[in-house]
C-alpha cells in the first residue's frame, strides 16, 4: 500500500481515489437534488454559509480526486477529458449541473405540473402554473388573426396547396430538373400570389395588377424567340405596350365584373393576422427581395458609373436606417407621394417596404460572393465569347450564389424575425395578436404564457430554417 | 463610347428621375391640398408635449428641436448601455463556446441558439410585459446590498453627489493623455532597444492614482445619495433621491444586449478559430511566453477578424434600439417620429430627419470601418 496523497491523486491507489471521489460527487448531487425536488435540506445542522457551499465543496473535492490521467476506464477518461480537465473547469461544470438541477422543479411545475389546459374559461386557471387554456382559447386568433372563423379553411387549404407545390422540387425527375429554377423563380411565386389574392382575400380575378402579370408572362414567353441582339429593346417596349393594350383596349370593366368569385367572401387585409400573416409577409418579401438584391449587387459591381452609384446609394440608404422608420415611412410618408385618388393596400405597402429593406442586405451578401470569385472566372467566360448576361447567368452567379448560401439564409432568418415589426402600421401578426389578447379584460395577466408560446413557435421555425441552410451549405460545398 | 454603354445608364437615370419627379409632384399637390408648406421652421416652435424620461432638462415649453435632442440622447443612452453589456456577455459566451469543457460549451451553444432565433421585439415584450411585471411593488421591495431597489416601477440606484467634479474629470483626462504618451514612448523604446515596458500596469496605476490624488488634494468630494421610500398616497409608494432607471430602459437594454450578445459571441468564436494553430506554435517556438503569445500573436490576428463584424453588430444594436417605440421608451423614433409627427402632421420633414439621423450615424461608422479595415489589412507584397 502506497502512501495516500489526496492533493495529487495517482494511479497507485487508483480505486481508493475513484470510490472516494465518486461517492463525494454523488453525495453533492444528491444533496442538491433533495433540496430542489423535495425541498429537504439534510445538511441544515451546519451553519448557514457552510451548508450552502457544502455540495460545491464536496463535488469539487470529488472531481479533484477522480482526475487521474489514463486511468484505463473509458467512462472516467471521457469525463475527465470533457468536463474535468482542471480545477476551474470542474468548478464550472459543477455549477452548471447544480443550476440545472435547481431550476428544473420550478420550470417543470410552471410548464406542466401546476399548469392548466382543460376548460374554456379563465376560471380553471387557479394553480400557480401556466394557463395553457388561454392559448387554447385564443389559438385561432393567434394563427389567423381577425380572419372570420368560418372562412379559415381557405387559409389552411392555400397553405397546404402551396406547401405541396413547393415540394415539387424533391419529386422532379431528371428530365424536369433543369426547369426547376424557372419554376421556383417565376411560376411558383405567381401561383402563390394568385392563391393568396383570390383565395385568401377573395378578390376579383381580373384587376389592375393581373394585366401586368399577364403582360409580363406573355412577353417572357415571346422573348425566347427574339434574337438576342434586340432583346433589351424588346423587353423595354413590349411589356408596357401589352399592358396598355390589355388594360385599355381588349378588356377592362367587363372582366372585372365577370371575374368576381361570388362564392368567396371578400376579406380585407386588415383582418388578416396571426402566424399566417407572418408566413404571408415573409414569403412575399423573400420572393421579392432576392431578385431586387441580385440586381442591386450586380449594379454595384457594374462598369457603368451611373448605375453603380445609384445602386450604392440604394443599398447604403436602406442599410443605414432601422426597419421601423422604413415602416413609418411606408405608412405616413408614402401616401403623400401618391396621387390623391390612388390607394395602395397597407399590406402591399408593408411588403414593398420590407422587400426593399431586406434586398439591400441580400445585395451586400451576394456582393461578398461575387468578390470572392477569382478574376480568372470572369476572364475565362469572356474569352469564350460570352456577353455580360450570359457570363453571369451561366458562370458567375451559380458559383457566387453557392458561396453565399449561409449569408442569404441568415438574411431570410432576419426577415422572418423582423415581420413582427409590422405592428407599427397596425397589422397584427402573432406578436401583435398576443399584445391584443393580453389587454383583453377577460384575460388579463397571462402575458407570460403568450410570449412563451410565441417564442417556442418562432424558435422552432427559425431553428429549423438555420439547420436547413446548414445542410444546404454542406450539400453545395464544392472543393476549390 | 458606344450606344450600348450609354443607353442603359441613361434609361436607369431616366427611370429614377421619373419616379422621384412623380413622387415630389404628388407630394407638392398633396401638401397644397392640406395647406401645409414644406419647411423645417417648425423645429423652433413650442412642442407642448411632455416626455417621461429625459437626460436633459425638458418640458412642454421647449422647442421641437429640443424634443429631437431628448430622443436622440435617449437612443444613445440605451445603445451605449446595450453595447457595453452585449460586448461583455458576447465575449464571455464566445470564449465559453471555444471551451473544451462539454457542459460549458453546450450551455453557451444553447444560449446562442435560443436567443438569436427569437425575434427581438418578442424578447422586448417578454421582459417588459411579463418578466419585469412580476417584480414587487416599491413598498414590498427588499434592497439589494442595502442600496439598490429593483421594483416594478423601475430600478432605483444611489447617486453620487459631487463637489468639484471638473477637477476629477480633468484628472482622468490627464491620466489618459499621459497613458497615450507612455504607449508611444514604450513602442519607440521597444523598436529601438528591444526592451519591453510594462505599459498595462503603468496605465492602470495612473488611472487609479491621479483620480485618488484629485480626491486628496484637489478638493474633490463625493457623497452617496441613497434612494428612500416615500408614501405618495394610501397605497402609492415611490422612491426619492438616487437615480431611477425606468422599466422601459431596463427591458430594452436587457433584450438588446442579450440578443446582440449571441451575434458577438459568434464573431468572437470565428475570430479566435480563424487564427491557425501554426501561428501559436511558431510563436511558442521562438520563445514567447504564453501571455506574450496571446498578446502579440493571437489577439492581433483574431481582432482583425472580430472587429469588423462586431462593429456591424453595434450598428445593428443602435438601429434595433428604435424598437423602443413598441414599449414607449422615449427614444428618437417614439418622441420625434411618433409624438412630434402626430402633433405637427409634417410627415415628410420628420421622417426624413429621423432617417437622416440614423443614416449619418451608420454611414460615418461604415466610413470609419473602411478606413480601419484598410489600416489593419495584411499588406501582401
Amino acid at each position: 500500500m502506497n502512501k495516500l496523497n489526496f492533493l495529487q491523486p495517482d494511479k497507485n491507489n487508483f480505486y481508493t481515489y475513484l470510490y472516494t471521489g465518486v461517492i463525494l460527487v454523488a453525495l453533492s448531487i444528491f444533496i442538491v437534488f433533495l433540496n430542489s425536488f423535495f425541498n429537504k435540506d439534510i445538511v441544515s445542522f451546519l451553519p448557514g454559509p457552510i451548508s450552502f457551499f457544502l455540495p460545491l465543496i464536496l463535488g469539487f473535492t470529488g472531481l479533484h480526486l477522480i482526475r487521474i490521467d489514463y486511468s484505463g476506464l473509458r467512462f472516467l477518461d471521457s469525463i475527465n477529458k470533457n468536463i474535468n480537465t482542471n480545477n476551474f473547469n470542474a468548478f464550472l461544470s459543477l455549477l452548471i449541473v447544480f443550476v440545472v438541477i435547481k431550476s428544473l422543479p420550478p420550470l417543470l411545475s410552471w410548464f406542466i405540473i401546476d399548469a392548466n389546459i382543460t376548460g374554456d374559461s379563465k376560471d380553471v386557471c387557479t394553480g400557480s402554473g401556466a394557463c395553457w387554456t388561454y392559448i387554447k382559447i385564443w389559438f385561432n386568433r393567434f394563427m389567423y388573426g381577425m380572419y372570420p372563423n368560418p372562412e379559415q379553411w381557405r387559409i389552411n387549404l392555400s397553405f397546404i396547396a402551396l406547401a405541396f407545390l413547393g415540394c415539387v422540387g424533391f419529386f422532379a425527375t431528371e428530365k424536369f430538373k433543369k426547369y426547376l429554377t424557372l419554376y421556383y423563380v417565376v411560376v411558383y411565386p405567381i401561383i402563390a400570389f394568385f392563391f393568396i389574392f383570390f383565395f385568401i382575400s377573395g378578390g376579383p380575378i381580373f384587376f389592375d395588377f393581373s394585366y401586368g402579370i399577364i403582360a409580363a408572362v406573355i412577353s417572357i414567353i415571346l422573348g425566347f424567340f427574339i434574337p438576342s441582339k434586340f432583346k433589351m429593346y424588346y423587353f423595354i417596349i413590349v411589356p408596357i405596350t401589352l399592358y396598355i393594350l390589355l388594360k385599355y383596349v381588349f378588356f377592362y370593366e367587363e372582366l372585372i365584373e365577370l371575374g368576381k368569385l361570388e362564392a368567396l367572401e371578400w376579406v380585407e387585409t386588415g383582418a388578416w393576422g396571426g402566424l399566417s400573416l407572418t408566413f404571408i409577409v415573409s414569403f412575399f418579401c423573400l420572393i421579392f427581395c432576392f431578385p431586387i438584391g441580385l440586381f442591386l449587387s450586380l449594379g454595384r459591381r457594374s462598369d457603368f458609373p451611373i448605375i453603380k452609384y445609384i445602386s450604392i446609394g440604394m443599398i447604403e440608404f436602406w442599410r443605414g436606417v432601422p426597419l421601423i422608420t422604413v415602416l413609418f415611412m411606408s405608412s405616413v410618408m408614402f401616401p403623400m407621394f401618391l396621387p390623391e385618388d390612388m390607394f395602395i393596400d397597407k399590406l402591399v405597402r408593408v411588403i414593398i417596404a420590407i422587400s426593399l429593406f431586406e434586398a439591400a442586405y441580400v445585395a451586400e451578401v451576394i456582393r461578398g460572393g461575387l468578390q470572392a470569385l477569382p478574376r480568372g472566372q470572369y476572364d475565362a467566360a469572356k474569352s469564350l465569347g460570352m456577353g455580360y448576361w450570359k457570363m453571369h447567368i451561366l458562370v458567375i452567379l451559380p458559383q457566387a450564389l453557392k458561396l453565399v448560401i449561409p449569408g442569404i439564409a441568415n438574411t431570410f432568418l432576419a426577415l422572418v424575425k423582423d415581420t413582427p415589426l409590422i405592428f407599427v402600421v397596425g397589422l397584427l401578426e402573432i406578436v401583435g395578436m398576443l399584445n391584443l389578447a393580453k389587454t383583453n379584460p377577460e384575460w388579463l395577466g397571462f402575458a407570460m404564457e403568450g410570449y412563451v408560446f410565441a417564442s417556442v413557435l418562432f424558435f422552432i421555425i427559425c431553428y429549423a430554417m438555420s439547420k436547413y441552410s446548414y445542410n444546404l451549405e454542406q450539400k453545395y460545398k464544392t472543393e476549390r | 463610347m458606344n450606344i450600348k454603354k450609354i443607353l442603359p445608364q441613361i434609361l436607369t437615370l431616366l427611370v429614377v428621375i421619373l419616379v422621384f419627379g412623380f413622387f415630389s409632384y404628388n407630394a407638392q399637390i398633396n401638401m397644397e391640398n392640406r395647406g401645409i408648406t414644406f419647411g423645417y421652421g417648425f423645429l423652433t416652435q413650442e412642442s407642448s408635449f411632455d416626455v417621461q424620461f429625459s437626460l436633459i432638462e425638458y418640458d412642454g415649453s421647449h422647442s421641437y428641436f429640443r424634443a429631437y435632442l431628448v430622443g436622440l440622447l435617449n437612443t444613445i443612452l440605451v445603445s451605449v448601455i446595450g453595447i457595453v453589456f452585449a460586448t461583455i456577455i458576447g465575449v464571455v459566451v464566445g470564449i465559453a463556446r471555444l471551451s473544451n469543457n462539454y457542459l460549458i460549451n453546450k450551455t453557451a451553444a444553447v444560449y446562442v441558439e435560443f436567443f438569436r432565433n427569437i425575434p427581438l421585439l418578442l424578447q422586448i415584450f417578454f421582459w417588459y410585459f411579463a418578466a419585469l411585471r412580476a417584480l414587487p411593488l416599491p413598498q414590498d421591495t427588499d434592497p439589494m446590498f442595502g442600496v439598490f431597489f429593483l421594483t416594478i416601477k423601475g430600478f432605483f440606484v444611489p447617486a453620487f453627489v459631487w463637489n468639484n467634479l471638473d477637477v476629477f474629470i480633468y484628472s482622468i483626462i490627464a491620466a489618459i493623455i499621459s497613458i497615450i504618451f507612455i504607449r508611444i514612448y514604450a513602442k519607440k523604446k521597444q523598436e529601438n532597444e528591444g526592451i519591453q515596458t510594462p505599459v498595462l500596469s503603468i496605465s492602470i496605476g495612473l488611472l487609479l492614482i491621479l483620480p485618488i490624488l484629485s480626491f486628496l488634494f484637489g478638493g474633490v468630494d463625493a457623497s452617496v445619495e441613497i434612494p428612500v421610500i416615500k408614501q405618495l398616497s394610501q397605497s402609492g409608494f415611490t422612491f426619492e433621491g438616487g437615480i431611477k432607471l425606468p422599466p422601459e430602459l431596463i427591458s430594452l437594454a436587457l433584450a438588446l444586449s442579450l440578443y446582440t450578445a449571441t451575434f458577438i459571441a459568434e464573431c468572437v468564436r470565428a475570430g479566435v478559430q480563424g487564427v491557425s494553430k501554426g501561428q501559436k506554435e511558431a510563436a511558442a517556438s521562438i520563445g514567447l511566453t504564453p501571455n506574450q503569445v496571446l498578446k502579440l500573436v493571437v489577439m492581433p490576428q483574431a481582432l482583425r477578424i472580430i472587429i469588423p463584424p462586431t462593429t456591424n453588430q453595434y450598428l445593428n444594436l443602435t438601429k434595433n434600439s428604435s424598437l423602443a417605440a413598441a414599449i414607449a421608451y422615449p427614444d428618437l423614433v417614439l418622441v420625434f417620429a411618433g409624438t412630434a409627427l402626430m402633433q405637427t402632421g409634417r410627415a415628410i420633414e420628420i421622417v426624413s430627419i429621423t432617417m437622416l439621423t440614423y443614416l449619418s450615424l451608420s454611414i460615418s461608422i461604415s466610413i470609419f470601418m473602411n478606413w480601419y479595415n484598410k489600416k489593419i489589412a495584411i499588406k501582401e507584397k
